[in-house]
């Protein structure tokens, strides 16, 4: 972002990374392959790099308003000296809290999670998915993560990036506003779960592969590290694998 | 006359009694912080039409739904019948709209007693549910004890209420050579053969009082009853909150603070209010807004927020629906408290006790342990499954905020992640 306005060019739209798309291992592949559809379609976008803090998002919900309002502040500031009007990311926690939680602080943009700018660019044909692609007939199972779904009613959008390609999609038996959350929100990511009978990552991955899915997809990095986990833990990592949409569809598009 | 005297006597005393009690409801409601809560008057009118009168979460469950509904709209209906009770009482009468209304009378007895029939079937279902085949959230830890009676109770009410209405009616009819005609009664009369008209006026007699005697002590049962969602499902649809879900409470006294600490210019009340050290979220009801209070007393128990909660279905000790009867039953602890006056109460022993000035030596967390609210994902299934609009998460995310910011405490596990968000501006992993 700093080296386009200094060029004097601004972006269609800035990719927010978040953290797990910068740091984890994991989740960068998510990063990569969103950017990489980006370019291929040619999307011109622009990321924060080191100047993108976290949103704030766990800290606020660990109960830290002060810390939370620390990094959202910083972050409006550089948004704002960036002059940036329209967001996307990969994260559903990054894009609550900037939707939802940053206009109280003075804070406006258009925000869009990477599963809607992926249904808006395959619906206006930007995004060509290749006929018999990679995923032609296999079965996959969509999980909805909270903040997408249940807190943001965004359902659809992922749904309908899934239909492009033609795979067998199953639902889970909670779906939707019912969806079962992976256990991860709630800043529980960074601490253990509390004790109980079972951790909430492997009740969610046993309700997935009762779908018998070649893959489960996610919209979340975080859903990603959690139902990950949770095949491993029942050592289904040979049969099952765990996607973000950007991931399969990035595998899927005419290039 | 004799009756007469007495209905007067007995209503005014069930109808002031009650009183009494929902205002001791009301008032430990407004213990709560103050908190504007209006706008946007069209969506809160919907709310209350489809949530709470056309009860259209409650629907997200089927089977419940229908029983619950024929209990709801024989519940309704009656009130119709509950005016003419009390205009024969009063006045000595005896079916006062018959004659007015002739036919349209029998067919609205008769609506009556059809959906009467189905709310007894209702009734004896939901009594097999919780006490034969023992649905699972209606015997979770918190239901223990006096919430599965105080259950039981309204069922049993529910069932005598019934039989009262048909005694009355089908004696009524027997007396009156059958010609009411209604649509129930006219199969139960013939048992009333051969009945003298002494007994068949007693019987009469006994199912009119038997019928407003169970409403007056179903009226004054209410307000110690987890019962009273039948009244406050409608206001606390209507307070109900419209922001985006996702989006938590801002904390405009944090934000100024911290807004003049980065040089940002804090906007002109920056500092208001920070005179005395500022508490930071709450650890009391008293702390709560009262929007929490009333979700707690709005809460029937039903159990479907904790029938969907992640942490709960995992074995923790997470229970949206215990949150929120402690915070009930604390609220009742700190009303009772007050309203004995007894200065050992207040903080300040100047000044009258009230919900600024009173301490007992404990609080919410002495009901609601640490370990519960650490349990939550913020995933909202307790918001979206209350078929009330009851918002479970927001008191458990402010007692966080107490714990983290005015004790500086919370869980060892986040000392990393908060840490790494201030030093390096990301939460590490």
């Amino acid at each position: 972002m700093a080296e386009m306005a200094a060029s004097g060019e601004s972006p269609e739209i800035l990719f927010w990374v978040g953290c797990a798309g910068s740091f984890d291992a994991r989740a960068q592949k998510i990063t990569r392959a969103f950017a990489e559809i980006m370019t291929a379609v040619g999307l011109n976008f622009a990321i924060l790099g080191n100047e993108e803090s976290c949103t704030g998002d766990p800290a606020r919900r660990a109960g830290n308003e002060f810390l939370f309002q620390m990094s959202a502040l910083q972050n409006i500031q550089t948004l704002d000296g960036y002059g940036v009007k329209k967001i996307v990311t990969a994260c559903p926690h990054c894009f609550n809290t900037l939707k939802n939680e940053y206009p109280a602080l003075g804070g406006n943009y258009e925000v869009v999670h990477h599963t809607q700018l992926l249904q808006e660019l395959i619906d206006g044909g930007r995004i060509k998915i290749k006929e018999g692609g990679a995923f032609k007939g296999k079965r996959i199972t969509y999980h909805d993560s909270c903040y997408l779904g249940r807190i943001n009613g965004i359902y659809e959008a992922p749904r309908s990036v899934l239909a492009a390609l033609d795979a067998d999609l199953a639902e889970m038996k909670r779906s939707r506003a019912n969806g079962l959350c992976c256990g991860a929100g709630g800043a529980q990511m960074w601490k253990e779960d509390e004790p109980g009978s079972k951790r909430i990552n492997i009740e969610r991955t046993e309700e997935a592969l009762d779908q018998n899915p070649d893959i489960i997809a996610v919209n979340c990095p975080f859903c990603m590290t959690m139902m990950s986990d949770g095949v491993k833990a029942k050592e289904k990592q040979e049969d099952v694998m765990v996607y973000d949409l950007s991931e399969l569809i990035v595998n899927a598009i005419v290039k | 006359m004799i009756q007469q005297i007495l209905f007067v006597l007995v209503a005014a005393f069930a109808l002031g009694y009650a009183w009494l009690n929902f205002m001791r409801v009301r008032r430990n409601i407004l213990l709560g912080q103050d908190e504007q809560i209006g706008g946007n008057t069209g969506q809160r009118w919907r709310n209350v039409l489809l949530v709470a009168f056309g009860q259209r979460k409650m629907f997200k469950r089927w089977i419940p739904a229908v029983f619950h509904f024929f209990i709801y709209a024989a519940f309704l209906l009656t009130q119709i019948e509950l005016i003419e009770i009390f205009i024969d009482g009063a006045a000595g009468r005896h079916r006062f709209f018959r004659p007015a209304l002739g036919g349209f009378y029998t067919f609205l007895i008769s609506f009556i007693e059809v959906l009467s029939v189905l709310a007894l079937a209702a009734t004896i279902i939901f009594l097999i549910r919780r006490n034969v085949l023992r649905i699972a959230r209606f015997h979770k830890p918190e239901m223990k004890g006096w919430p599965f009676k105080d259950a039981n109770i309204i069922l049993y009410l529910e069932f005598a209420l019934i039989i009262c209405i048909f005694t009355m009616n089908s004696a009524d009819m027997a007396l009156h050579d059958n010609e009411y005609g209604f649509a129930i009664s006219r199969f139960l009369s013939p048992v009333w053969s051969g009945a003298s008209e002494t007994t068949l006026h007693a019987a009469e007699r006994f199912g009119w009082w038997g019928h407003i005697l169970v409403v007056f002590a179903f009226l004054n049962y209410l307000p110690f009853s987890k019962h009273l969602h039948i009244v406050l499902a409608f206001p606390n649809t209507w307070y109900a909150d419209l922001k985006p879900r996702g989006e938590m409470e801002n904390m405009p006294a944090i934000m100024n603070e911290v807004k003049s600490m980065m040089g940002l210019g804090a906007t002109e009340d920056a500092g208001a209010g920070m005179d005395e050290i500022p508490e930071f979220g709450a650890n009391d009801v008293t702390g709560l807004s009262w929007k929490n209070l009333l979700d707690a007393y709005s809460c029937t128990e039903c159990g479907r927020c904790t029938s969907v909660c992640p942490a709960n279905l995992t074995g923790k000790k997470l229970s949206p629906r215990k949150v929120l009867m402690d915070i009930r039953d604390r609220a009742e602890e700190v009303g009772r408290n007050i309203a004995t006056g007894d200065k050992s109460f207040a903080k300040d022993p100047e000044k009258p006790l009230g919900r600024d000035n009173y301490q007992d030596g404990k609080s919410l967390f002495d009901y609601i342990t640490r370990e519960e609210i650490h349990a939550c994902t913020t995933c909202n299934a307790c918001v979206e499954a209350c078929p009330v609009l009851i918002n479970p998460l927001d008191p458990i995310l402010k007692l966080r905020r107490y714990e983290i910011l005015t004790e500086s405490a919370g869980p060892a596990d986040w000392l990393p992640m908060l840490t790494a968000s201030k030093t390096e501006g990301q939460p590490g992993r």
